[in-house]
């Protein structure tokens, strides 16, 4: 039925609804601290760095099976998160946001360069080599397909917590005014600690599933940074349903004008309409919305 | 019940408030009246917590509210229904009342107390599942009473409720009041619309440019010749 034409279509399509899923992942995380917060971590993709070499360390070095592995680099990660806001943000709360920015700013060049003098600038991978579907003449990353699932599963859940619970009930509060939370008996400062903890959970979750298909190493964060940065402007910062659909659009249009040309023209054509969509929907795609 | 002595209170380069005194006794129901402007709002924000007074005292039942984290004010019995309401506009109305409940003692009670606010407001059980932003400005104003309802507070704190309502929901709201008062709860209301709050107090204080500039009963005030002449155009 279909020619081959169309299959190598369905298969970019495919790949790029699960690079999408990826990509809504790393935004996700950002997204929420940016949301709740009103901070942007610029480290953001360190955090990924980090977690990639934790599971490198604990599945090559120390043998810990990946599973564990990856549950101990979430939880890793996620202290990370929480450390980063105690140490870095509270104290920078109540200066102007450049000051915010340009401390995550100094954390980042802090944690590349801390990480070239601890780990070397060697270029490291966990040996894990999953094997390629095949499915009617199509190609899918088996990699790909565990990422999507892992990314789809951690953002249900994260969706569960901030709609059934009390504390998730207070993360979307603060995120719509802040300054009453006192009058609800919330702790602001506990909210955006707990927070943190989720975002930097969710930067190690990703870590456990880039590491299957990036090397690690000190400057593997400038992969993903513009990428994760430019989804959540284009979704509207802060707002994560825009950030989840701008990561979509992103993927397709990388990976079906990658079909075309090469990947590097997806990439091109991706930040294009990036620039391009910037004139027309400044406030992020779903602004209107709102 | 509750008891401000002497409080001086502002925000950076300004003072709002100047050696104000205040009580209010369990089971009344007292009124500040004044102009905008004179440190009504400020007053409320004190007494929760959102403003640290920069001198005086203020006891909550002998405990010192000033030495209690404003988060924990809540967790005393006062809740406070701040001005313009401000409810959390995307949430769901069942959302901005679990809010409300935030508190442990609050949440083990949490079905409880939504029935109950429920039953004060049968219009909030229709709109549930409905965004706060969406209600009417009347059904905002429940949300945002029945949202202090939920923590079962001892002492209701209300900031121009009336404000930015039609003559109809003003009586409504002032119908509540008196309800609320029937069942037992201390209130403590700040209002512009003078004559109709004076109307369901017990007692009040005027309150012009941060000082207190008189007080009595309702019916002292209604009475008074600088009440009338200023605030009822009698």
């Amino acid at each position: 039925m279909f020619g081959i034409f169309d299959v190598y279509l369905l298969e970019a399509v495919i790949n790029g609804i699960l690079l999408g899923g990826v990509f809504a992942l790393l935004a996700l995380g950002l997204n929420l601290v940016f949301g709740v917060i009103d901070v942007v971590w610029i480290c953001y993709a360190e955090l990924i760095m980090l977690g990639m070499y934790g599971m490198y360390f604990l599945y090559v070095a120390y043998h810990v099976p990946f599973v564990l592995a990856a549950l101990i680099s979430i939880a890793g990660v996620g202290a990370l998160g929480g450390l980063l806001h105690v140490l870095v943000i509270q104290p920078l709360l109540g200066t102007a946001p450049i000051n915010q920015l340009l401390a995550t700013g100094g954390v980042l060049f802090f944690l590349q360069s801390a990480a070239t003098v601890m780990f070397g600038i060697d270029f490291r991978n966990l040996g894990i080599r999953l094997p390629v579907l095949e499915l009617s003449g199509m190609y899918i990353s088996y990699a790909r397909l565990l990422a999507f699932a892992a990314a789809l599963i951690g953002m249900v859940a994260l969706y569960l917590f901030l709609a059934r619970s009390y504390t998730g009930a207070a993360i979307r509060a603060v995120a719509q005014d802040r300054q009453i939370m006192p009058l609800m008996g919330v702790d602001t400062r506990r909210i955006y600690i707990t927070t943190s903890l989720i975002a930097g959970g969710l930067a190690g979750l990703a870590a456990c599933l880039l590491v299957l298909q990036y090397d690690v190493q000190p400057f593997v964060g400038l992969t993903f940074a513009p990428i994760t940065f430019l989804i959540c402007v284009l979704g509207g910062l802060g707002d994560m349903i825009g950030g989840f659909v701008a990561a979509f659009l992103f993927a397709e249009i990388i990976s079906v004008a990658g079909l075309y040309l090469d990947l590097e023209w997806g990439y091109v054509f991706a930040f294009g309409f990036f620039v391009v969509l910037m004139f027309f929907r400044p406030q992020g795609l779903l602004a209107r919305r709102r | 019940m509750l008891q401000l002595t002497s409080v001086d209170a502002g925000y950076s380069g300004f003072q709002a408030l100047f050696d104000v005194s205040l009580e209010v006794r369990a089971g009344e129901a007292v009124a500040v009246i004044g102009p905008n402007g004179a440190g009504k709002t400020t007053l409320m924000r004190v007494i929760s917590g959102l403003i640290r007074p920069t001198r005086g005292t203020i006891l909550l039942e002998g405990a010192d509210l000033l030495r209690t984290p404003a988060h924990r004010i809540l967790e005393l019995g006062i809740a406070h229904v701040p001005e313009n309401r401000r409810l959390f506009a995307r949430m769901t109305v069942e959302d901005n009342l679990r809010m409300g409940a935030f508190i442990p003692s609050a949440r083990v009670k949490f079905r409880e107390r939504l029935a109950s606010v429920y039953e004060l407001f049968p219009r909030l059980r229709e709109r549930r599942r409905q965004a706060a932003g969406t209600l009417s400005g009347g059904e905002q104003q429940m949300c945002a009473i029945g949202r202090a309802m939920m923590s079962e507070p001892k002492l209701l704190l209300l900031d121009e409720p009336s404000a930015g309502l039609a003559p109809v929901i003003v009586q409504q709201v002032f119908g509540l009041v008196e309800r609320l008062r029937a069942s037992g709860l201390t209130v403590l209301i700040v209002e512009q619309n003078v004559r109709q709050v004076l109307h369901v107090v017990d007692r009040a204080y005027l309150l012009e440019a941060g000082t207190v500039r008189s007080s009595g009963t309702a019916d002292e005030l209604l009475r008074s010749d600088t009440i009338n002449q200023a605030y009822l155009g009698i």
